[in-house]
């Protein structure tokens, strides 16, 4: 099989190409430049281009630079920007990996010929009632299927993730054995395009109009002012500037943000806690799970599933959790204790 | 036979050259500069050498520095003279951007003011823009004399009337890497003080150039340190590329007659060969006089990226805009100061053909080109465009198993 291999210069696509060229396809590395301005993390720096690229060549494979800045700006960095400036809480990963990875970088490999696109993502490709579907990788602290959950039968059928098999222990020990210099690459973290210097903050200041608000209780009344009402979330405990007072000792969260009225507003963690979530931007790996079937959701990233099921429009939490702020995926699963929660489909929590 | 296209990027070295390397990558050796008989004897190997090229740029053998390559020369004359000479600098869009960039470094480090003369749509520069830029004032006016991209052959000896009419202080210096392997620079450029040239576009090896000096132009040297080149360029001299140039020079320089019509002739079938089947190509600069070995083509609905990439496996080494650092595609900024969209500018194949450059090269071109395109989707007029064209099929065939 012809397999284009889209590698970050991290240690996981780099061993998901030396593991599709032991396995004997024919085997092409690509790296998408997908940011062009500065930045002091994650991808697209020339020292992980570098990377990839010294890789493929220990490999003995071509290796490519796709250049999708002005996609990544148009459908990735100018979005993240304007949910902030609606009040939301985008997830960029997600949204480059609907429209790059799996979008623009999988209709060149068509256009190139390729049967088939991988990534070092850790997850798996398998099947589920005679459909395909995406399963958590085996290393279920490195999963990262949630981050997938728009790919559809089309993207799948087209998908080989090679590392979804192996811990990432396993996929460091991998790139040592066979002299990668990604081997003890740390891990990227934050969001690639955010600069660490400055973070968030200076980035979205720069631009969106980044506007003071005040901080009200669920009673109304006014506790405090944040410096930009932007960039605060909900679920938000932290650098509110919030002093404990010592008849109510319980912490308190941001539990709702309104841009026209130019408030947050705190209250305590039952505030929070909710049991429906509705859903926008729906998709599905193969159809929603039908009415009362049992399911799990998850609602972040590294968040723990609960039990769920799918009304039509919102995720029914069978226990409460934590408000997901607007923007913010929910993903649902069939659960699989033996071959791996199947990504059932998910979507963005309504604002 | 794969085709080797991209003669603009760099030529393989000619036989002339490699044998004269060869005594100096082996049993001969001398650091030009020392006191002894090894010394002297590679003294004289540049000593003759420098007399090679400088005859053939048309200058004394003492207007001849050599440098690391075409951007170090390009560099010394810019920068080299805004530090001699902090006064305004004037350079054509079209420009390298060893000249760009060190005329933007001029400005960050000395304060110098660039004035950027406009191109017009035909890949040549517009000599009322010019005339606008020049004055008194002008420290050093740079145009190429061959643009590296599109081919475009540049109206020098305009622009050295304009210079001297307008900027009688100016120093007049060309770009003439792209000129060297096709024109008789010696005339060519006679009318620019200051000449660059690069020695792996004609053959020579990759890391030798020389900046010529027609007339007596203060310098400022960037590379310090020792006398050298007449303190113009410090560091031991690279023997083995110096001596290689000047082979490589001479034996480009005898073939040119024949090279020349030869070589064009080819260009010529490339281009109406593929005009003639590709419907949504036009030539960049149609019309324009351009060098004998560059083709270079605008595709419609085509990401020369991709393209790229498919006439590689498909065997035709070729070239689109400029390469950023991370060796991602950009638009070209000279297709950008023609007047084109940016969109436009990433649909940019260029194509150029050089010393060893054989019908069969432009055969397997006018296949492979056509094929690659249509496989991309911006073929004839008409032609359906090929939905996903591996993966649709093969996964047409892979019945859904199940585990």
């Amino acid at each position: 099989m012809r397999v284009l291999v889209a590698m970050s210069g991290g240690v996981d696509s780099s061993v998901a190409a030396l593991l599709l060229v032991e396995e004997g396809h024919e085997v092409v590395g690509a790296t998408m430049k997908l940011w062009g301005g500065p930045a002091g993390s994650g991808c697209c720096s020339v020292a992980d281009v570098d990377d990839a690229r010294r890789v493929a060549q220990q490999l003995g494979i071509p290796h490519h630079v796709f250049n999708f800045t002005a996609e990544f700006e148009q459908s990735v960095v100018g979005p993240y920007a304007d949910a902030h400036a609606r009040g939301l809480t985008p997830n960029p990963c997600i949204a480059c990996n609907a429209h790059l990875k799996f979008d623009r970088f999988l209709v060149r490999a068509r256009q190139l010929g390729f049967d088939a696109i991988a990534t070092g993502h850790h997850a798996r490709v398998g099947w589920s009632n005679a459909a395909r579907c995406l399963r958590r990788g085996r290393d279920v602290a490195k999963d990262q299927s949630y981050v997938l959950y728009m790919l559809g039968q089309d993207e799948l059928s087209a998908l080989l993730l090679p590392v979804g098999e192996l811990t990432k222990a396993e996929v460091r020990a991998l790139a040592s054995r066979a002299g990668l210099r990604t081997a003890r690459k740390p891990d990227s973290q934050d969001v690639c395009f955010i600069p660490t210097d400055g973070g968030r903050e200076r980035f979205l200041g720069e631009r969106i109009a980044l506007r003071p608000g005040r901080l009200v209780t669920t009673e109304g009344q006014e506790v405090g002012e944040v410096g930009a009402l932007e960039l605060v979330t909900v679920g938000q405990r932290r650098g509110l500037g919030l002093a404990a007072p010592r008849a109510r000792p319980e912490r308190r969260y941001v539990v709702g943000v309104d841009l026209a009225k130019g408030t947050a507003t705190v209250g305590r963690l039952e505030d929070l806690l909710v049991s429906r979530v509705v859903l926008q931007d729906v998709r599905w790996a193969s159809g929603p799970p039908g009415p009362g079937a049992a399911v799990e959701a998850q609602t972040s990233a590294h968040g723990r599933p609960v039990p769920a099921h799918w009304d039509g429009e919102a995720v029914c939490l069978g226990q409460p959790v934590r408000k997901v702020a607007p923007g913010q995926a929910v993903v649902l699963y069939q659960p699989d204790g033996l071959l791996g929660d199947a990504v059932l489909g998910g979507g963005a929590a309504a604002g | 036979m794969p085709a080797y296209l991209d003669h603009a990027a760099t030529t393989p070295l000619r036989p002339e050259a490699r044998a004269a390397m060869e005594p100096w990558l082996s049993e001969r050796f001398g650091n030009p500069s020392g006191p002894h008989g090894a010394a002297r004897a590679a003294r004289q190997a540049i000593d003759e050498a420098r007399e090679v090229v400088a005859d053939l740029l048309g200058v004394g053998p003492g207007g001849v520095v050599f440098t690391s390559g075409g951007t170090e020369a390009d560099n010394l004359a810019v920068l080299g003279r805004a530090r001699a000479c902090p006064r305004p600098l004037v350079v054509s869009a079209l420009e390298h951007h060893a000249v760009l960039r060190a005329a933007e470094v001029a400005a960050e480090v000395l304060g110098v003011e660039v004035r950027t003369v406009r191109a017009g749509r035909d890949g040549v520069v517009d000599l009322e823009s010019l005339e606008a830029a020049l004055g008194d004032d002008v420290g050093l006016v740079s145009v190429q004399l061959v643009n590296n991209e599109v081919g475009t052959v540049q109206p020098l000896e305009a622009v050295a009337r304009l210079v001297r009419r307008h900027a009688p202080r100016a120093v007049l210096h060309t770009d003439a890497v792209q000129a060297a392997p096709w024109f008789d620079l010696a005339e060519a450029a006679r009318v620019a003080d200051l000449v660059t040239v690069s020695a792996h576009k004609f053959g020579g090896p990759q890391g030798t150039g020389a900046l010529a000096l027609r007339s007596p132009v203060e310098l400022a040297p960037l590379v310090v340190g020792g006398p050298q080149e007449r303190e113009l360029r410090a560091g031991t001299h690279n023997v083995a590329g110096i001596v290689g140039m000047a082979a490589a020079f001479q034996a480009a320089a005898a073939e040119r007659p024949v090279a020349g019509p030869r070589v064009s002739a080819l260009r010529d079938r490339l281009v109406s060969g593929l005009l003639s089947r590709l419907s949504g190509a036009r030539e960049t600069a149609p019309g324009a006089q351009k060098a004998p070995g560059h083709c270079h083509l605008v595709l419609d609905d085509v990401e020369s990226e991709a393209l790229l990439v498919l006439l590689d496996r498909l065997g035709v080494a070729a070239s689109a805009g400029s390469a950023c650092a991370s060796g991602a595609i950009e638009p070209s900024h000279v297709l950008l100061a023609m007047g084109f969209s940016p969109k436009e500018a990433l649909g940019a194949l260029r194509l150029t053909l050089g010393h060893t450059s054989s019908p069969a090269d432009v055969d397997l071109a006018l296949e492979a080109v056509p094929q690659a395109v249509s496989q991309l989707g911006g073929g004839p007029a008409g032609a359906p465009r090929p939905a996903g064209a591996g993966l649709a099929a093969a996964h047409a065939q892979a019945a859904p198993g199940g585990p």
